[in-house]
Protein backbone atom coordinates (compact mmCIF):
# COMPACT_ATOMS: atom_id res chain seq x y z
CA UNK A 1 0.00 0.00 0.00
CA UNK A 2 3.18 2.47 1.05
CA UNK A 3 4.62 1.57 -2.98
CA UNK A 4 0.81 2.55 -4.02
CA UNK A 5 0.82 5.92 -1.82
CA UNK A 6 4.28 6.92 -2.92
CA UNK A 7 4.49 6.01 -6.73
CA UNK A 8 1.48 8.70 -6.97
CA UNK A 9 3.01 11.13 -4.91
CA UNK A 10 6.03 10.69 -6.48
CA UNK A 11 4.06 11.41 -10.21
CA UNK A 12 2.51 14.40 -9.01
CA UNK A 13 5.59 16.11 -7.23
CA UNK A 14 7.95 15.10 -10.57
CA UNK A 15 4.85 16.59 -12.59
CA UNK A 16 6.08 19.51 -15.27
CA UNK A 17 4.55 22.70 -14.78
CA UNK A 18 1.35 21.38 -17.83
CA UNK A 19 0.43 19.13 -16.05
CA UNK A 20 0.17 21.20 -12.94
CA UNK A 21 -1.54 23.69 -14.99
CA UNK A 22 -4.21 20.93 -16.08
CA UNK A 23 -5.00 19.05 -13.13
CA UNK A 24 -5.89 23.04 -11.59
CA UNK A 25 -8.19 23.06 -14.12
CA UNK A 26 -9.88 19.92 -13.65
CA UNK A 27 -10.06 20.72 -9.95
CA UNK A 28 -11.91 23.87 -10.75
CA UNK A 29 -13.94 22.10 -13.61
CA UNK A 30 -15.13 19.35 -10.63
CA UNK A 31 -15.99 22.07 -8.30
CA UNK A 32 -17.62 24.12 -10.85
CA UNK A 33 -19.67 20.95 -11.86
CA UNK A 34 -20.25 19.18 -8.25
CA UNK A 35 -20.41 22.20 -6.35
CA UNK A 36 -22.23 24.49 -8.62
CA UNK A 37 -24.38 22.99 -11.40
CA UNK A 38 -25.64 19.89 -9.07
CA UNK A 39 -25.94 21.35 -6.11
CA UNK A 40 -28.21 24.67 -7.39
CA UNK A 41 -29.50 23.86 -10.61
CA UNK A 42 -29.03 20.26 -11.84
CA UNK A 43 -31.22 18.20 -8.52
CA UNK A 44 -32.82 15.15 -8.81
CA UNK A 45 -36.58 16.66 -10.15
CA UNK A 46 -38.63 13.51 -9.00
CA UNK A 47 -36.84 13.74 -5.90
CA UNK A 48 -38.61 16.90 -5.20
CA UNK A 49 -42.04 15.33 -6.72
CA UNK A 50 -42.08 12.33 -3.96
CA UNK A 51 -39.58 10.62 -1.39
CA UNK A 52 -40.77 6.71 -2.32
CA UNK A 53 -40.46 5.46 -5.82
CA UNK A 54 -44.33 4.46 -5.56
CA UNK A 55 -44.61 7.81 -5.24
CA UNK A 56 -42.01 9.01 -7.79
CA UNK A 57 -44.14 6.42 -10.35
CA UNK A 58 -47.39 7.75 -9.37
CA UNK A 59 -46.26 11.16 -10.37
CA UNK A 60 -44.51 10.09 -13.65
CA UNK A 61 -47.52 8.20 -14.22
CA UNK A 62 -49.97 11.08 -13.96
CA UNK A 63 -47.65 13.05 -16.00
CA UNK A 64 -47.66 10.30 -19.31
CA UNK A 65 -51.06 9.80 -18.77
CA UNK A 66 -51.81 13.52 -19.41
CA UNK A 67 -52.09 13.70 -23.34
CA UNK A 68 -51.02 17.88 -23.43
CA UNK A 69 -52.64 20.14 -26.45
CA UNK B 1 -55.60 19.84 -20.44
CA UNK B 2 -52.38 21.61 -20.06
CA UNK B 3 -49.96 22.30 -22.91
CA UNK B 4 -46.81 21.74 -24.47
CA UNK B 5 -44.50 24.12 -23.64
CA UNK B 6 -42.53 23.94 -26.83
CA UNK B 7 -40.08 26.54 -25.53
CA UNK B 8 -38.68 24.26 -22.67
CA UNK B 9 -38.93 21.25 -25.10
CA UNK B 10 -36.53 23.35 -27.25
CA UNK B 11 -34.30 24.44 -24.97
CA UNK B 12 -34.09 21.25 -23.07
CA UNK B 13 -32.70 19.66 -26.69
CA UNK B 14 -30.54 22.58 -27.56
CA UNK B 15 -28.68 21.90 -24.00
CA UNK B 16 -28.58 18.43 -24.48
CA UNK B 17 -27.24 18.95 -27.77
CA UNK B 18 -24.91 21.47 -26.32
CA UNK B 19 -22.86 19.32 -23.80
CA UNK B 20 -23.37 16.13 -26.42
CA UNK B 21 -21.55 18.05 -28.68
CA UNK B 22 -18.42 19.62 -27.00
CA UNK B 23 -18.30 16.31 -25.18
CA UNK B 24 -18.22 14.70 -28.64
CA UNK B 25 -14.98 17.09 -28.86
CA UNK B 26 -13.14 15.74 -26.21
CA UNK B 27 -13.62 11.97 -26.75
CA UNK B 28 -12.88 10.86 -29.75
CA UNK B 29 -9.25 11.84 -29.81
CA UNK B 30 -8.68 10.06 -26.31
CA UNK B 31 -10.22 7.02 -27.82
CA UNK B 32 -8.12 6.83 -30.72
CA UNK B 33 -5.26 7.97 -29.55
CA UNK B 34 -4.58 6.12 -26.80
CA UNK B 35 -4.22 3.41 -29.39
CA UNK B 36 -1.96 4.73 -31.29
CA UNK B 37 0.69 5.64 -28.49
CA UNK B 38 0.04 2.37 -27.54
CA UNK B 39 0.93 0.95 -30.97
CA UNK B 40 4.17 3.42 -30.71
CA UNK B 41 5.49 2.03 -27.50
CA UNK B 42 4.64 -1.45 -28.86
CA UNK B 43 7.10 -0.58 -31.33
CA UNK B 44 9.82 0.72 -29.08
CA UNK B 45 9.47 -2.77 -26.81
CA UNK B 46 10.11 -4.59 -29.62
CA UNK B 47 12.90 -2.45 -31.53
CA UNK B 48 14.25 -0.93 -28.18
CA UNK B 49 14.75 2.45 -30.30
CA UNK B 50 14.89 5.08 -27.59
CA UNK B 51 13.59 7.38 -29.85
CA UNK B 52 10.47 5.88 -30.32
CA UNK B 53 10.07 6.11 -26.74
CA UNK B 54 10.44 9.69 -26.66
CA UNK B 55 7.89 9.66 -29.85
CA UNK B 56 5.57 7.99 -27.69
CA UNK B 57 5.91 10.23 -24.35
CA UNK B 58 5.14 13.50 -27.05
CA UNK B 59 1.83 11.88 -28.17
CA UNK B 60 0.96 10.67 -24.34
CA UNK B 61 1.38 14.62 -23.41
CA UNK B 62 -0.98 15.49 -26.25
CA UNK B 63 -3.57 12.79 -25.11
CA UNK B 64 -3.06 14.10 -21.56
CA UNK B 65 -3.78 17.16 -22.04
CA UNK B 66 -6.98 16.23 -23.94
CA UNK B 67 -7.81 13.34 -21.38
CA UNK B 68 -7.75 15.75 -18.44
CA UNK B 69 -10.00 18.47 -19.93
CA UNK B 70 -12.30 16.17 -21.24
CA UNK B 71 -12.82 13.79 -18.39
CA UNK B 72 -16.05 14.05 -16.53
CA UNK B 73 -17.41 16.50 -18.99
CA UNK B 74 -20.07 13.13 -19.77
CA UNK B 75 -21.53 13.53 -16.28
CA UNK B 76 -23.12 16.95 -17.18
CA UNK B 77 -25.57 14.79 -18.98
CA UNK B 78 -26.30 12.67 -16.65
CA UNK B 79 -27.60 15.60 -14.41
CA UNK B 80 -29.53 16.54 -17.67
CA UNK B 81 -31.11 13.22 -17.40
CA UNK B 82 -32.16 13.54 -14.11
CA UNK B 83 -33.58 16.92 -13.93
CA UNK B 84 -34.53 17.75 -17.61
CA UNK B 85 -35.55 14.88 -19.02
CA UNK B 86 -36.67 12.72 -15.04
CA UNK B 87 -39.99 11.11 -17.30
CA UNK B 88 -37.40 9.81 -19.20
CA UNK B 89 -35.33 8.75 -16.72
CA UNK B 90 -37.64 7.34 -14.59
CA UNK B 91 -39.73 5.20 -17.96
CA UNK B 92 -36.06 3.68 -18.78
CA UNK B 93 -35.07 2.56 -15.73
CA UNK B 94 -32.33 0.15 -15.29
CA UNK B 95 -32.15 -0.29 -19.20
CA UNK B 96 -29.87 2.74 -19.23
CA UNK B 97 -28.94 2.91 -15.56
CA UNK B 98 -26.65 -0.93 -16.30
CA UNK B 99 -25.04 0.04 -19.06
CA UNK B 100 -24.15 3.51 -17.21
CA UNK B 101 -23.08 2.33 -14.01
CA UNK B 102 -20.80 -0.94 -15.51
CA UNK B 103 -19.01 2.31 -17.53
CA UNK B 104 -18.56 4.29 -14.62
CA UNK B 105 -16.80 1.32 -12.83
CA UNK B 106 -14.76 0.36 -15.68
CA UNK B 107 -13.80 3.73 -16.44
CA UNK B 108 -12.70 4.62 -12.90
CA UNK B 109 -10.90 1.26 -12.25
CA UNK B 110 -9.45 0.61 -15.88
CA UNK B 111 -8.54 3.88 -16.95
CA UNK B 112 -7.64 5.55 -13.79
CA UNK B 113 -5.73 3.17 -12.84
CA UNK B 114 -3.52 2.46 -15.39
CA UNK B 115 -3.55 5.93 -16.91
CA UNK B 116 -1.02 6.62 -13.11
CA UNK B 117 0.73 3.77 -14.40
CA UNK B 118 1.03 5.28 -17.81
CA UNK B 119 2.17 8.91 -17.13
CA UNK B 120 3.94 7.94 -13.78
CA UNK B 121 5.24 4.82 -13.85
CA UNK B 122 7.79 5.07 -17.31
CA UNK B 123 10.87 4.51 -15.12
CA UNK B 124 9.35 2.56 -11.83
CA UNK B 125 8.13 -0.23 -14.28
CA UNK B 126 9.00 -2.74 -16.23
CA UNK B 127 8.76 -1.69 -20.27
CA UNK B 128 6.40 -4.68 -20.59
CA UNK B 129 4.44 -3.93 -17.62
CA UNK B 130 4.15 -0.11 -18.98
CA UNK B 131 3.39 -1.27 -22.31
CA UNK B 132 0.38 -3.48 -20.73
CA UNK B 133 -0.47 -0.33 -18.65
CA UNK B 134 -0.99 1.70 -22.35
CA UNK B 135 -2.93 -1.27 -23.97
CA UNK B 136 -5.14 -1.31 -21.16
CA UNK B 137 -5.96 2.37 -21.10
CA UNK B 138 -6.84 2.14 -24.82
CA UNK B 139 -9.17 -0.75 -24.34
CA UNK B 140 -10.60 0.33 -21.34
CA UNK B 141 -11.06 4.04 -22.80
CA UNK B 142 -13.19 2.23 -25.59
CA UNK B 143 -14.95 -0.05 -23.61
CA UNK B 144 -16.39 2.23 -21.83
CA UNK B 145 -17.86 4.03 -25.02
CA UNK B 146 -19.26 -0.09 -25.65
CA UNK B 147 -21.78 0.80 -22.33
CA UNK B 148 -22.31 4.28 -23.82
CA UNK B 149 -23.45 3.58 -27.24
CA UNK B 150 -25.49 0.40 -25.98
CA UNK B 151 -27.74 3.02 -23.89
CA UNK B 152 -27.84 5.32 -26.97
CA UNK B 153 -28.46 1.89 -29.55
CA UNK B 154 -31.45 1.18 -27.18
CA UNK B 155 -32.70 4.90 -27.46
CA UNK B 156 -32.87 4.36 -31.36
CA UNK B 157 -34.08 0.56 -30.87
CA UNK B 158 -36.10 -0.58 -27.59
CA UNK B 159 -35.22 -4.27 -27.28
CA UNK B 160 -34.40 -6.75 -24.55
CA UNK B 161 -37.30 -5.10 -22.49
CA UNK B 162 -40.58 -5.60 -20.39
CA UNK B 163 -43.13 -3.13 -19.98
CA UNK B 164 -43.86 -2.88 -16.31
CA UNK B 165 -47.43 -1.23 -15.98
CA UNK B 166 -47.27 -0.81 -12.05
CA UNK B 167 -44.29 1.39 -12.03
CA UNK B 168 -44.74 2.73 -15.53
CA UNK B 169 -41.23 2.19 -15.95
CA UNK B 170 -39.29 -0.40 -18.74
CA UNK B 171 -37.00 -3.49 -17.48
CA UNK B 172 -34.74 -5.18 -18.72
CA UNK B 173 -35.69 -8.44 -19.39
CA UNK B 174 -32.63 -9.74 -21.88
CA UNK B 175 -29.29 -7.55 -21.16
CA UNK B 176 -27.58 -9.42 -23.93
CA UNK B 177 -30.53 -7.76 -26.24
CA UNK B 178 -29.41 -4.42 -24.85
CA UNK B 179 -25.68 -5.65 -25.38
CA UNK B 180 -26.20 -6.94 -28.36
CA UNK B 181 -28.52 -4.65 -30.24
CA UNK B 182 -27.24 -4.60 -34.13
CA UNK B 183 -28.01 -0.75 -33.62
CA UNK B 184 -25.71 -0.44 -30.77
CA UNK B 185 -23.24 -2.47 -32.32
CA UNK B 186 -22.95 -0.77 -35.53
CA UNK B 187 -23.01 2.47 -33.39
CA UNK B 188 -20.05 1.46 -31.23
CA UNK B 189 -18.12 -0.20 -33.99
CA UNK B 190 -18.85 3.04 -36.18
CA UNK B 191 -18.16 5.71 -33.56
CA UNK B 192 -14.80 3.72 -32.72
CA UNK B 193 -13.76 3.78 -36.02
CA UNK B 194 -14.60 7.06 -36.71
CA UNK B 195 -12.93 8.30 -33.44
CA UNK B 196 -9.49 6.32 -34.82
CA UNK B 197 -9.54 8.10 -37.85
CA UNK B 198 -10.10 11.54 -36.27
CA UNK B 199 -7.00 10.61 -33.89
CA UNK B 200 -4.77 9.38 -36.73
CA UNK B 201 -5.36 12.90 -38.70
CA UNK B 202 -4.59 14.56 -35.26
CA UNK B 203 -1.10 12.66 -35.38
CA UNK B 204 -0.88 13.31 -39.24
CA UNK B 205 -1.62 16.99 -39.15
CA UNK B 206 0.66 18.26 -36.29
CA UNK B 207 3.46 15.93 -37.71
CA UNK B 208 2.68 17.71 -41.18
CA UNK B 209 3.27 20.97 -38.89
CA UNK B 210 6.29 20.57 -37.76
CA UNK B 211 7.88 18.90 -41.25
CA UNK B 212 6.44 22.45 -42.34
CA UNK B 213 8.55 24.24 -39.83
CA UNK B 214 10.97 21.73 -40.70
CA UNK B 215 11.40 20.78 -36.89
CA UNK B 216 10.91 17.02 -35.24
CA UNK B 217 11.32 15.66 -38.65
CA UNK B 218 12.15 12.30 -37.94
CA UNK B 219 8.89 12.49 -35.21
CA UNK B 220 7.28 13.79 -37.60
CA UNK B 221 7.87 10.94 -40.28
CA UNK B 222 7.52 7.91 -38.07
CA UNK B 223 4.11 9.47 -36.85
CA UNK B 224 2.89 9.87 -39.95
CA UNK B 225 3.84 6.31 -40.79
CA UNK B 226 2.13 4.91 -38.16
CA UNK B 227 -0.89 7.07 -38.12
CA UNK B 228 -1.22 7.29 -41.90
CA UNK B 229 -1.49 3.18 -41.91
CA UNK B 230 -3.92 3.10 -38.62
CA UNK B 231 -6.17 5.80 -40.25
CA UNK B 232 -6.44 4.53 -43.48
CA UNK B 233 -7.34 1.07 -41.87
CA UNK B 234 -9.77 2.86 -39.86
CA UNK B 235 -11.63 4.66 -42.52
CA UNK B 236 -11.80 1.80 -44.52
CA UNK B 237 -13.28 -0.49 -41.56
CA UNK B 238 -15.63 3.00 -40.69
CA UNK B 239 -17.00 2.91 -44.24
CA UNK B 240 -18.07 -0.48 -43.71
CA UNK B 241 -19.39 0.49 -39.92
CA UNK B 242 -21.67 3.19 -41.59
CA UNK B 243 -23.07 1.37 -44.13
CA UNK B 244 -23.65 -0.97 -41.39
CA UNK B 245 -25.75 1.62 -39.63
CA UNK B 246 -26.99 3.05 -42.31
CA UNK B 247 -28.74 -0.25 -42.69
CA UNK B 248 -29.95 -0.76 -39.77
CA UNK B 249 -31.42 3.23 -39.69
CA UNK B 250 -33.30 1.95 -42.82
CA UNK B 251 -34.73 -0.88 -40.75
CA UNK B 252 -35.51 0.78 -37.65
CA UNK B 253 -35.91 4.14 -38.30
CA UNK B 254 -37.46 4.89 -41.51
CA UNK B 255 -38.16 8.41 -41.45
CA UNK B 256 -34.62 9.16 -39.76
CA UNK B 257 -32.95 7.56 -42.92
CA UNK B 258 -35.90 9.34 -45.22
CA UNK B 259 -34.62 12.96 -43.89
CA UNK B 260 -30.82 11.74 -44.12
CA UNK B 261 -31.68 11.49 -47.77
CA UNK B 262 -34.45 14.20 -48.57
CA UNK B 263 -36.54 11.34 -49.89
CA UNK B 264 -40.18 12.49 -49.98
CA UNK B 265 -41.93 10.40 -52.27
CA UNK B 266 -40.52 6.62 -51.81
CA UNK B 267 -39.59 4.07 -54.66
CA UNK B 268 -38.16 1.12 -55.88
CA UNK B 269 -34.60 1.41 -57.32
CA UNK B 270 -34.32 4.72 -55.28
CA UNK B 271 -31.62 6.65 -56.50
CA UNK B 272 -29.23 8.16 -53.78
CA UNK B 273 -28.68 11.56 -53.62
CA UNK B 274 -24.73 11.91 -53.45
CA UNK B 275 -24.32 15.69 -53.46
CA UNK B 276 -27.27 17.70 -53.56
CA UNK B 277 -28.78 21.61 -52.29
CA UNK B 278 -31.97 22.07 -51.45
CA UNK B 279 -33.74 24.90 -52.63
CA UNK B 280 -34.69 28.01 -50.47
CA UNK B 281 -37.69 27.68 -48.80
CA UNK B 282 -40.17 30.88 -47.40
CA UNK B 283 -42.35 28.45 -45.84
CA UNK B 284 -40.07 26.61 -43.48
CA UNK B 285 -42.84 24.56 -42.04
CA UNK B 286 -42.46 20.48 -41.62
CA UNK B 287 -45.60 19.74 -43.51
CA UNK B 288 -43.55 21.72 -46.66
CA UNK B 289 -41.72 19.70 -48.87
CA UNK B 290 -37.70 20.34 -49.09
CA UNK B 291 -36.97 20.37 -53.27
CA UNK B 292 -33.47 20.24 -54.53
CA UNK B 293 -32.33 23.38 -56.21
CA UNK B 294 -29.22 20.77 -57.91
CA UNK B 295 -29.22 16.95 -56.97
CA UNK B 296 -26.63 14.62 -58.66
CA UNK B 297 -28.05 10.81 -57.88
CA UNK B 298 -26.57 7.41 -58.42
CA UNK B 299 -29.53 5.43 -59.49
CA UNK B 300 -30.25 2.14 -57.64
CA UNK B 301 -27.87 3.36 -54.71
CA UNK B 302 -30.07 3.61 -52.29
CA UNK B 303 -32.52 0.87 -52.48
CA UNK B 304 -29.10 -1.28 -52.68
CA UNK B 305 -27.57 0.37 -49.90
CA UNK B 306 -30.78 0.30 -47.49
CA UNK B 307 -31.68 -3.85 -48.42
CA UNK B 308 -29.03 -5.03 -50.74
CA UNK B 309 -31.92 -4.92 -53.13
CA UNK B 310 -32.17 -2.89 -56.31
CA UNK B 311 -35.87 -3.58 -56.14
CA UNK B 312 -36.10 -2.88 -52.73
CA UNK B 313 -38.53 -0.22 -51.77
CA UNK B 314 -37.21 2.62 -49.58
CA UNK B 315 -40.00 4.69 -48.09
CA UNK B 316 -40.23 8.47 -48.69
CA UNK B 317 -40.98 10.73 -45.98
CA UNK B 318 -44.86 11.14 -47.51
CA UNK B 319 -45.09 7.27 -47.52
CA UNK B 320 -44.17 7.13 -43.80
CA UNK B 321 -46.61 10.16 -42.74
CA UNK B 322 -49.76 9.15 -45.23
CA UNK B 323 -48.89 5.83 -45.63
CA UNK B 324 -48.52 3.37 -48.28
CA UNK B 325 -50.99 0.56 -48.02
CA UNK B 326 -49.09 -1.21 -51.94
CA UNK B 327 -45.93 -1.34 -49.63
CA UNK B 328 -47.56 -2.26 -45.96
CA UNK B 329 -46.61 1.21 -44.45
CA UNK B 330 -49.49 2.61 -42.32
CA UNK B 331 -50.09 6.15 -41.91
CA UNK B 332 -48.89 8.46 -38.64
CA UNK B 333 -52.62 9.31 -38.14
CA UNK B 334 -53.07 5.27 -37.31
CA UNK B 335 -50.06 4.87 -35.56
CA UNK B 336 -51.31 8.07 -33.27
CA UNK B 337 -54.71 6.62 -32.74
CA UNK B 338 -52.88 3.36 -31.64
CA UNK B 339 -50.54 5.06 -29.37
CA UNK B 340 -53.78 7.21 -28.07
CA UNK B 341 -55.12 3.93 -27.58
CA UNK B 342 -51.80 2.15 -25.58
CA UNK B 343 -52.39 5.47 -23.31
CA UNK B 344 -56.03 5.24 -22.46
CA UNK B 345 -56.32 1.75 -21.63
CA UNK B 346 -52.74 2.26 -19.37
CA UNK B 347 -54.78 4.71 -17.69
CA UNK B 348 -57.77 2.38 -17.62
CA UNK B 349 -55.54 -0.50 -16.69
CA UNK B 350 -54.77 1.58 -13.46
CA UNK B 351 -57.44 2.93 -12.55
CA UNK B 352 -59.41 -0.93 -12.84
CA UNK B 353 -56.30 -1.96 -10.56
CA UNK B 354 -57.15 0.54 -7.96
CA UNK B 355 -60.62 0.09 -7.98
CA UNK B 356 -60.15 -4.13 -7.69
CA UNK B 357 -61.49 -4.24 -11.35
CA UNK B 358 -59.52 -7.24 -12.04
CA UNK B 359 -61.71 -8.15 -15.76
CA UNK B 360 -61.39 -4.75 -16.63
CA UNK B 361 -57.68 -4.68 -15.46
CA UNK B 362 -57.20 -7.31 -17.56
CA UNK B 363 -58.67 -6.40 -20.97
CA UNK B 364 -56.93 -2.94 -20.85
CA UNK B 365 -53.79 -4.35 -20.28
CA UNK B 366 -54.41 -6.97 -23.19
CA UNK B 367 -55.24 -3.79 -25.47
CA UNK B 368 -51.99 -1.69 -24.06
CA UNK B 369 -49.73 -4.76 -25.04
CA UNK B 370 -51.33 -4.81 -28.15
CA UNK B 371 -50.50 -1.69 -29.11
CA UNK B 372 -47.64 -0.36 -27.14
CA UNK B 373 -45.07 -0.46 -29.98
CA UNK B 374 -47.04 2.69 -30.85
CA UNK B 375 -47.52 3.88 -27.15
CA UNK B 376 -45.41 7.23 -27.93
CA UNK B 377 -47.57 8.34 -31.00
CA UNK B 378 -49.96 8.77 -29.01
CA UNK B 379 -48.77 12.04 -27.66
CA UNK B 380 -49.17 13.65 -30.81
CA UNK B 381 -52.94 12.58 -30.66
CA UNK B 382 -54.94 15.98 -32.18
CA UNK B 383 -51.70 17.36 -33.39
CA UNK B 384 -50.10 17.70 -36.90
CA UNK B 385 -48.73 14.72 -37.75
CA UNK B 386 -45.42 16.45 -39.56
CA UNK B 387 -44.26 17.28 -36.25
CA UNK B 388 -42.86 14.00 -36.30
CA UNK B 389 -41.03 14.57 -39.28
CA UNK B 390 -37.14 15.47 -38.01
CA UNK B 391 -35.35 18.79 -39.64
CA UNK B 392 -34.81 17.38 -43.19
CA UNK B 393 -32.46 19.87 -44.02
CA UNK B 394 -30.15 19.49 -40.74
CA UNK B 395 -30.30 15.54 -41.21
CA UNK B 396 -29.00 15.66 -45.07
CA UNK B 397 -26.92 18.00 -44.96
CA UNK B 398 -25.08 16.51 -41.72
CA UNK B 399 -25.08 12.85 -43.25
CA UNK B 400 -23.53 14.06 -46.64
CA UNK B 401 -21.25 16.00 -44.70
CA UNK B 402 -19.85 13.92 -42.46
CA UNK B 403 -20.01 10.87 -45.99
CA UNK B 404 -18.49 13.26 -48.23
CA UNK B 405 -15.54 13.85 -45.31
CA UNK B 406 -15.06 10.45 -44.94
CA UNK B 407 -14.26 9.67 -48.75
CA UNK B 408 -12.02 12.70 -48.73
CA UNK B 409 -9.83 11.33 -45.52
CA UNK B 410 -9.75 7.86 -47.66
CA UNK B 411 -7.90 9.90 -50.40
CA UNK B 412 -5.75 12.23 -47.72
CA UNK B 413 -4.26 8.33 -45.62
CA UNK B 414 -3.71 7.04 -48.97
CA UNK B 415 -1.55 10.15 -50.54
CA UNK B 416 0.43 10.67 -47.52
CA UNK B 417 1.02 7.00 -46.41
CA UNK B 418 2.06 6.62 -50.72
CA UNK B 419 4.73 9.91 -49.76
CA UNK B 420 5.90 8.57 -46.93
CA UNK B 421 7.00 5.31 -48.04
CA UNK B 422 8.47 7.24 -51.01
CA UNK B 423 9.94 9.70 -48.60
CA UNK B 424 8.72 12.54 -50.56
CA UNK B 425 7.01 13.78 -47.41
CA UNK B 426 8.82 17.60 -47.08
CA UNK B 427 8.72 18.67 -50.68
CA UNK B 428 5.26 17.95 -50.89
CA UNK B 429 4.08 21.42 -49.28
CA UNK B 430 0.70 21.26 -50.47
CA UNK B 431 0.17 17.55 -48.99
CA UNK B 432 1.38 19.59 -45.86
CA UNK B 433 -0.67 21.94 -45.54
CA UNK B 434 -3.71 20.05 -46.45
CA UNK B 435 -3.18 17.59 -43.51
CA UNK B 436 -2.70 20.60 -40.98
CA UNK B 437 -6.02 21.90 -41.87
CA UNK B 438 -7.80 18.69 -42.39
CA UNK B 439 -7.83 18.55 -38.22
CA UNK B 440 -10.59 21.02 -38.19
CA UNK B 441 -12.54 19.00 -40.65
CA UNK B 442 -12.05 15.58 -38.47
CA UNK B 443 -14.07 17.32 -35.86
CA UNK B 444 -16.57 18.44 -38.18
CA UNK B 445 -16.93 14.79 -39.24
CA UNK B 446 -17.19 13.75 -36.10
CA UNK B 447 -19.66 16.44 -34.79
CA UNK B 448 -21.88 15.99 -37.96
CA UNK B 449 -22.17 12.12 -37.24
CA UNK B 450 -23.76 12.83 -34.13
CA UNK B 451 -26.41 15.61 -35.44
CA UNK B 452 -27.35 12.81 -37.81
CA UNK B 453 -27.74 10.17 -35.49
CA UNK B 454 -29.58 12.62 -33.24
CA UNK B 455 -31.52 14.86 -35.02
CA UNK B 456 -32.48 12.23 -37.55
CA UNK B 457 -34.33 10.80 -34.71
CA UNK B 458 -36.45 13.76 -33.56
CA UNK B 459 -39.14 13.79 -32.25
CA UNK B 460 -38.30 10.74 -30.38
CA UNK B 461 -36.26 10.18 -27.07
CA UNK B 462 -36.77 6.34 -27.22
CA UNK B 463 -37.69 5.54 -30.93
CA UNK B 464 -41.74 5.27 -31.10
CA UNK B 465 -42.58 4.53 -27.44
CA UNK B 466 -41.92 8.19 -25.82
CA UNK B 467 -41.04 11.60 -27.73
CA UNK B 468 -39.28 14.43 -26.27
CA UNK B 469 -42.92 16.11 -24.88
CA UNK B 470 -43.40 13.49 -23.14
CA UNK B 471 -39.92 12.99 -21.66
CA UNK B 472 -39.24 16.49 -20.80
CA UNK B 473 -39.74 17.52 -17.16
CA UNK B 474 -41.94 20.13 -16.00
CA UNK B 475 -39.02 22.42 -14.47
CA UNK B 476 -38.56 26.32 -15.05
CA UNK B 477 -37.28 27.41 -18.53
CA UNK B 478 -35.72 30.12 -17.62
CA UNK B 479 -33.24 27.78 -15.48
CA UNK B 480 -32.67 25.92 -18.03
CA UNK B 481 -31.73 28.65 -20.03
CA UNK B 482 -29.33 29.99 -17.46
CA UNK B 483 -27.54 26.34 -17.10
CA UNK B 484 -27.53 26.58 -21.00
CA UNK B 485 -25.34 29.76 -20.85
CA UNK B 486 -23.52 28.11 -17.56
CA UNK B 487 -22.37 25.26 -20.15
CA UNK B 488 -21.72 27.34 -22.86
CA UNK B 489 -19.35 30.08 -21.23
CA UNK B 490 -17.35 26.67 -19.13
CA UNK B 491 -17.24 24.42 -22.30
CA UNK B 492 -15.58 26.98 -24.30
CA UNK B 493 -13.60 28.22 -21.49
CA UNK B 494 -12.09 24.81 -21.68
CA UNK B 495 -12.38 23.89 -24.90
CA UNK B 496 -9.95 27.31 -25.62
CA UNK B 497 -7.59 26.22 -22.35
CA UNK B 498 -7.02 22.79 -23.93
CA UNK B 499 -5.89 24.32 -27.34
CA UNK B 500 -3.73 26.67 -25.93
CA UNK B 501 -1.93 23.99 -23.49
CA UNK B 502 -1.93 21.60 -26.35
CA UNK B 503 -0.60 24.40 -28.91
CA UNK B 504 2.29 25.72 -26.55
CA UNK B 505 3.41 21.74 -25.80
CA UNK B 506 3.29 21.84 -29.71
CA UNK B 507 5.33 25.09 -30.32
CA UNK B 508 7.92 24.29 -27.53
CA UNK B 509 8.49 20.44 -28.86
CA UNK B 510 11.89 19.35 -29.05
CA UNK B 511 11.70 15.81 -29.49
CA UNK B 512 15.79 15.30 -29.98
CA UNK B 513 16.52 17.16 -27.01
CA UNK B 514 14.34 16.21 -24.60
CA UNK B 515 15.44 14.18 -21.47
CA UNK B 516 14.02 10.79 -21.72
CA UNK B 517 15.14 10.57 -17.79
CA UNK B 518 12.91 13.26 -16.62
CA UNK B 519 9.08 13.13 -15.05
CA UNK B 520 6.27 10.82 -16.85
CA UNK B 521 5.09 13.56 -19.28
CA UNK B 522 8.29 15.18 -20.27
Amino acid sequence: MKNIWNFYIEGFRDMPKYGRRVWTIIIIKLIIMFAVLKVFFFQDFLSTKGKTDKEKSEYVSKQLLNIKK
Amino acid sequence: MEHIDWGLVDWSRAQFALTALYHWIFVPLTLGLSFIIAIMETIYVKTGNPEWKRITKFWMKLFGINFAIGVATGIILEFQFGTNWSNYSWFVGDIFGAPLAIEGIMAFFLESTFIAIMFFGWEKVSKKAHLWSSWLVAIGSNLSGLWILAANGWMQNPVGMQFNPETVRNEMNNFWDVLFNPVAVNKFLHTISSAYVLAAIFVIGISAWFLLKNRNTSLSKKSMIVASVFGFLAIIYAIFTGDGSAKEVAKHQPMKFAAMEGLYQGQRKAPLVAIGFFGINKDEHNSQEQKFAFEFKIPNALSYMAFMDINAFVPGIKDLVHGNKDEGIISYNEKIEKGKTAIDALAAYKNAKKENNNELAETSLKTFNENFKYFGYGYYFGKDPHLLIPDVKISFYAFHTMVGLGFYFVLLFFLIYMYAYKNKFQKKKWLLRMAVWTIPLAYVAQEAGWIVAEVGRQPWVIQDLMPNIAAVSQIDQSSVQITFFLFLAVFTALLIAEIKIMLTQIKKANISNTNENKGGTE
